[in-house]
């Protein structure tokens, strides 16, 4: 047993603290959403250039080979910061296709152009009437000629607008929600046919709808296994749980000190708020929350680090926690901060809202909770 | 004890049903859209359609131009306009300031106020909150002076959160002329002012659903005729107190929050699980939140009832009526809350055009998911404004149960 981080863990632990530190401040943050593709072009640069966009890949590939570990740390310390870059939809999503299914010439195409941040991916699995299934897929790619042909409608592709290249889920064969007939393809966002209607999320990010019709693939398009991709949609989603959750963790943890500190400055009927003790069980519990759910997430990071069969119940476990610690750590602080927290001049409201986006994204408290029993 | 309509109010329910089907067109449902991205003079427009009626203020003094109804018959009333997508009026003038000058006004301030307030000629807002003074409401310090002669008041201060205060004509305010009354509460006064005069400042507060109601309202050397004082110098925290009890009972929102919860229900029965069988309204661990939010309604509907029952015997409510606020507040949220988990990944895209109800494109998701979040974001203040939940159950410990304020 072993809690410790490695010597090289921590030098990344601290560099991505530091960067969060030094260029993640409320304003700063503003600046970079209000860019044209809704990120800061310059920090991803950055991002490349301390080979942060290369973590989870394999040396081979001028990766660092990291693994869940490392990402869990990034994500966390990317929570602190509201981090709006999309590291989540192109290096732990994209990229975890690419490094777990990718062909040796996807590989070799891809990678290099992704760790140097030339690259920008999106997945796109949501279907309006799948809910939390990823097996209920009505997008075809039908047989055609030495390729396939997709059409259908994915919604809320995160990253979408930005995207050069989209993973998409399809169903090749069998029936809507069958588990077997399914393959993931990698398409060129551009390609004819391929349609995107761009918008804003809750949290200030990117998302679209896509709409697919008859756009043509090649059978060297396919991420994985012709009609077996949901094992490795699976286990991608896994890891997108992971890094979610460690966003979360990271966002609370802001969230609990901010609010400590608020309620000592804040004085009403002549004291400090936070010398009245129903706000401080309040603050206590918003404590809890956050320490139980970063024990989770330790959990679930060792479990996949180790590749073990207990790894995807881990991870609905702490998805669970992040939604009930996620809403009441979130609320709390934007009630206990009155009529500020409800305000978008204040940093806590943004949070908040990050908090409520990763609560309904790869499946919300129910649905894990039922996973959880199950698996 | 008999929960059931008798057949007059089963009468009076059919008149206002008539009524609203002639007064509140298909037309203005659409254009209410879902009730937050609306024309921002949409309560105005409804305001004035009852005033024509003469049931704008079913709650004043019946000389005053109030309704003779029985508390039945405001609940019933109150049912209906929420079914029919009513706006809710905006309360400043109607519910709050009027009950402060029918109550303390002199014969002059109520002449020439009440009936601009009654027939929505004049639109009001609220000067309480200050950023010092929140839930301390009576450690506000925007100043009053009164001038040498003793004909005006010159006011410098800041106050917040003052809801549509860009629209308004006139502002109630508490403000300091003795600050060195010993307690606080004393050496507060109550003012009418003109937002034109010279000296007022708005600025518009950016919230969490995107949305710029509330403002912060600066008063730079004010002139407030001495006219303008509601009662006597210094007495102006007695006058507010009654107010606030006022605010407490409209913002149960049982009427509206029935509604709601049969719109989320709709939703529900119309949203797939992925799992090819039964709807979510039909999952068991949805279904329970939604029948827990329901008990809790049902509870709260005959605590209201209960507690306009109180009012019509014994004039303002008591401070029991706290309950109200905390439980009204909470269910508001809660469905909010639920009608975000039943739109899923549908609650994410925040595309405001979508929200409003003359929009015509495409929607994203299903009709109803555009505006979850929206509505979730603009639910979370309702347990800060108007006293937050704190402050309230404060006011039930104290007040009610006799608890003294510890430490």
């Amino acid at each position: 047993m072993d809690f410790n981080l490695s010597e090289e863990q921590t030098m990344l632990q601290d560099s991505v603290s530091r960067f969060i530190q030094n260029s993640y401040g409320f304003e700063d943050r503003k600046k970079y959403v209000a860019e044209d593709q809704g990120f800061s072009a310059k920090n991803w640069a950055m991002f490349a250039e301390l080979g942060w966009l290369g973590i989870p890949f394999a040396e081979e590939h001028g990766g660092f080979g990291g693994g869940a570990l490392e990402t869990m740390m990034v994500m966390e310390e990317f929570g602190k910061g509201l981090v709006v870059e999309p590291y989540l939809a192109t290096v732990v999503l994209g990229g975890g296709f690419l490094s777990k299914g990718g062909t040796a010439a996807q590989q070799e195409q891809l990678i290099p152009s992704l760790i140097e941040g030339k690259l920008q991916l999106a997945f796109a699995y949501v279907e309006p009437q799948g809910r939390f299934n990823l097996a209920d897929l009505t997008t075809t790619a039908t047989a055609n000629g030495d390729g396939f042909s997709i059409s259908g409608h994915k919604g809320v592709v995160l990253n979408g607008p930005n995207a050069d290249k989209l993973v998409v889920t399809t169903r090749t064969a069998g029936d809507q929600r069958d588990e077997s007939g399914i393959t993931v393809f990698l398409v060129d966002a551009n390609a004819d046919g391929v349609n995107r209607r761009n918008y804003a999320t809750i949290d200030a990010g990117q998302g679209s709808e896509v709409t697919f019709s008859n756009v043509q693939v090649s059978a060297d398009d396919i991420i994985g296994e012709l009609n077996n991709g949901l094992p490795l949609i699976q286990s991608v989603v896994d890891d997108g749980l992971l890094a979610i959750c460690s966003e979360a963790v990271g966002a609370m943890e802001v969230l609990y000190k901010t609010t400590v500190e608020y309620s000592k400055q804040r004085k009403q009927f002549d004291v400090p708020i936070g010398s009245f003790q129903a706000l401080q069980h309040r603050m206590v519990d918003m404590f809890i929350e956050h320490e139980q759910s970063k024990s989770l997430m330790f959990l679930a990071a060792m479990r996949l680090a180790e590749g073990s069969n207990d790894a995807a119940k881990a991870i609905s476990a702490l998805k669970v926690q992040i939604g009930k610690a996620g809403r009441y750590v979130g609320q709390q602080a934007v009630q206990l901060h009155g009529g500020m927290g409800q305000t978008e001049e204040l940093n806590v409201g943004h949070y908040f809202k990050r908090l409520t986006m990763i609560s309904h994204t790869f499946g919300n408290a129910d649905f894990h909770l039922n996973r959880f029993g199950e698996l | 004890m008999d929960l059931n309509f008798s057949a007059e109010d089963i009468a009076f329910r059919d008149e206002v049903r008539a009524f609203l089907k002639d007064n509140w067109t298909d037309q203005d449902r659409k254009d209410m859209g879902n009730g937050l991205s609306m024309a921002h003079d949409m309560p105005v427009r409804w305001h004035r359609r009852l005033a024509e009626q003469g049931w704008a203020a079913p709650n004043w003094p019946l000389e005053l131009g109030g309704c003779p109804w029985t508390p039945t018959q405001k609940y019933i009333f109150d049912i209906e306009c929420a079914n029919a997508n009513c706006p809710r009026l905006i309360s400043f003038g109607l519910n709050l300031v009027a009950p402060v000058l029918y109550t303390f006004g002199n014969k002059e301030q109520q002449d020439k106020y009440l009936p601009d307030i009654l027939s929505a000629k004049t639109w009001w807002c609220q000067g309480y909150s200050e950023p010092g003074a929140g839930s301390d409401l009576a450690g506000l310090s925007t100043r009053a002076e009164l001038s040498e002669d003793g004909t005006h008041y010159v006011v410098n201060g800041q106050k917040t959160w003052t809801s549509t205060a860009r629209y308004a004509d006139m502002i109630f305010c508490l403000v300091r002329t003795d600050p060195t009354a010993k307690i606080k509460q004393q050496g507060i006064s109550f003012l009418l002012i003109d937002m034109k005069t010279p000296g007022i400042t708005v600025k518009p507060i950016s919230t969490l659903d995107g949305q710029q109601h509330v403002n912060d309202t600066f008063f730079d050397n004010v002139k407030v005729p001495v006219e303008n004082r509601i009662g006597e110098e210094n007495m102006g925290w007695t006058y507010a107190k009654l107010l606030l009890t006022h605010e407490r009972t409209g913002i149960a929102g049982v009427a509206r929050s029935k509604n709601r919860l049969e719109e989320l229900k709709v939703a529900a029965s119309t949203e797939p699980t992925g799992t090819g069988q039964a709807p979510l309204i039909d999952e068991p661990s949805f279904r329970a939140k939604v029948s827990q939010i329901e008990i809790d309604l049902m509870a709260l509907e005959i605590t209201d009832l209960r507690t306009l029952a109180g009012v019509q015997k014994g004039g303002a409510p008591g401070p029991e009526s706290s309950i109200l606020k905390v439980r009204g507040t909470e269910i508001q949220q809660a469905i909010a809350e639920l009608f975000m988990d039943c739109a899923g990944y549908y609650s994410q895209p925040f595309v405001q055009d979508t929200h409003w109800g003359d929009y015509e494109g495409e929607m994203i998701g299903a009709d109803y998911s555009t505006s979850t979040a929206l509505q979730y974001f603009s639910t979370r203040p309702a347990t800060v404004y108007g006293g937050s939940s704190e402050v309230q159950r404060n006011i039930i410990s104290k007040a009610v149960l006799g608890l003294s304020k510890l430490g």
